[in-house]
């Protein structure tokens, strides 16, 4: 072997094993932060800590209230979409009625959980790094130390209740406008009644498909707590370090998100 | 001597022959594999007013940090009142942090509440005073440092040298023994820098706090402190009264002194040799 590919060679090598260590780091620090927020939020009132409730509240109202308008339009143009493809396609087997089972079931296991989670990590992910980051960057981190106040409980734990809460909660709602603009088209189409879509609905959704996207929604919402908290403490070097932290969490998020909803369908669909 | 007191003319509000509130001995810490500070030693005593002094990268900050428990050292020990903080559990640390205000440089108010929680913030945490009670505390505090009827404005809506005031309402809310200051007069025009001086002084009357005070602005620590330590490349120079460390004759203290930039024997063969490494 020549001697500068022999180089090149160990330099790939070498590139390899410092990512690899940092990925295991981070993925060590995800899960002590991760460990420690639930912590607090559990036993934090034993030791007249509790998580503070105005604050979870607060947030819920900015992930998930605020969000409501975005997320039913896009679900209920996921739903439409859904059905013009499904007909389209069935249509080749004269079983376009069919349409219905796929509707109901893609929707509910799958695309509510994936287009809300993914539209919270945009909206409040990149939100959460950037806060963080630049509390960090002006000494507020400090700040809550030095007063004794600790940082994961008071910054991380409310953020990561309000988004269990409202992740779920906004899944639900982008479950229905999934259905119902997947109804919508297909009723128009088919020339079915509304309410004969909505008992085909019933009839194939069981409450297991339900259960499925919400178990996924919790997951992906602590991946987005996560990933934007280990990103925003993580920051260096002013405004510019701030950016970049936000920007990373928000593309670090979305990966995370449908990687682990490819590994959580094959698993839950066994 | 290294750890001098002051002599003769002693000032009336510190007690010199009392124990040291914070004594450090033998500190050295590193940031990766340089070495930050070294063998750091420094006795603070009861209602002093110390002053740390350096230029940029000198390391006063970083032993600042280390004083509030924030770094952990590499070897040494801190002992604030009394207790090692190196060696502390997290719930007596707890415990000692009421004990210590701390004014960082650029405030550190949390943005997202108005000045009077900022204010209050302690409080909260540390007793279970009523609504009511707390207010009153923080309205107070406010009127020490000249905020009276700004507890309701955002910290963005705050002038530099009031978020600095409003930081030191919230370090002595909780009636401190410590009182850190990190550069107060830094970013300030020199009227409000006079002002906060003169406000430190006051609190230092009127509290009974020990304060430490990093900075690196000369006239503001000569106007303020009881002693100054002067820190250089992470190392003590000396720790004397305002008065001997200006009629200092190390070299390196009048450089400070007279704004001088460090003045370095170059060697030609070294300087090549550096380069051609």
């Amino acid at each position: 072997m020549p001697n500068n590919m022999k180089y090149s060679l160990l330099v790939f090598v070498d590139g390899v094993g410092r990512k690899t260590v940092r990925a295991v780091e981070e993925i060590g620090y995800v899960s002590s932060l991760l460990a420690e927020s639930l912590y607090w939020i559990i036993l934090g009132k034993k030791h007249k800590q509790a998580v503070r409730v105005a604050t979870v509240f607060q947030e819920i109202m900015a992930i998930g209230v605020q969000a409501v308008p975005i997320v039913s339009v896009l679900n209920l143009a996921i739903g439409i979409m859904l059905a013009i493809q499904g007909i389209e396609t069935l249509k080749t087997f004269g079983a376009e009625s069919q349409v219905i089972i796929g509707i109901a079931l893609s929707v509910t296991r799958e695309f509510s959980p994936l287009i809300v989670s993914i539209l919270v990590a945009g909206r409040s992910g990149s939100a959460i790094a950037a806060r963080i980051g630049s509390m960090l960057e002006s000494q507020e981190v400090d700040a809550l130390r030095v007063i004794g106040i600790n940082p994961v409980r008071y910054l991380v734990s409310p953020l990561l209740l309000a988004m269990l809460i409202a992740v779920p909660a906004l899944t639900i709602l982008g479950d229905f406008m999934g259905l119902l603009g997947g109804a919508l088209y297909t009723s128009l189409q088919l020339n079915l009644g509304l309410a004969v879509y909505a008992d085909r609905t019933l009839e194939v959704l069981a409450v297991d498909d339900i259960r499925q996207g919400l178990i996924k929604s919790a997951v992906f919402s602590a991946i987005i707590v996560l990933v934007g908290v280990s990103n925003g403490f993580q920051v260096k070097g002013g405004a510019e370090g701030v950016g970049k932290a936000t920007t990373r969490s928000v593309v670090l998020a979305i990966s995370c998100i449908v990687l682990a909803d490819m590994v959580f369908t094959y698993f839950l669909n066994r | 001597m290294n750890n001098a007191l002051p002599t003769g003319d002693v000032e009336h509000h510190v007690d010199y022959a009392a124990a040291p509130v914070i004594e450090i001995r033998d500190l050295i810490t590193h940031y990766a594999e340089r070495r930050v500070l070294n063998n750091i030693c420094l006795n603070v005593y009861p209602g002093e007013i110390m002053i740390i002094m350096g230029g940029s990268g000198s390391g006063k900050s970083t032993l600042l940090r280390h004083m509030l428990g924030l770094h952990q050292p590499t070897s040494g020990s801190i002992r604030l009142l009394g207790k090692d903080i190196t060696r502390l559990s997290e719930k007596e640390f707890y415990a000692l942090r009421k004990e210590m205000g701390v004014a960082f440089q650029g405030g550190a108010l949390f943005g997202s509440m108005t000045v009077g929680e900022n204010v209050m913030l302690p409080l909260r945490e540390h007793t279970r005073l009523d609504e009511n009670t707390m207010q009153i505390m923080s309205r107070m505090k406010l009127e020490v440092v000249n905020l009276a009827g700004f507890e309701n404005l955002m910290p963005s809506e705050l002038s530099g040298g009031m978020v600095k005031r409003a930081a030191l309402a919230r370090a002595v809310v909780m009636d401190p023994k410590l009182l850190f200051f990190d550069e107060p007069s830094a970013g300030l025009d020199p009227v409000s820098a006079v002002e906060l001086d003169e406000l430190i002084l006051r609190l230092r009357t009127a509290m009974r706090m020990t304060i430490v005070v990093v900075t690196h602005e000369l006239e503001s620590a000569f106007k303020i402190a009881d002693r100054i330590t002067v820190l250089d490349d992470g190392e003590i120079l000396v720790t004397d009264t305002v008065a001997n460390v200006r009629n200092s004759d190390n070299k390196r203290i009048q450089d400070l002194l007279h704004r001088r930039p460090r003045s370095e024997e170059v060697d030609a063969d070294e300087y090549l040799h550096r380069l051609t490494r």
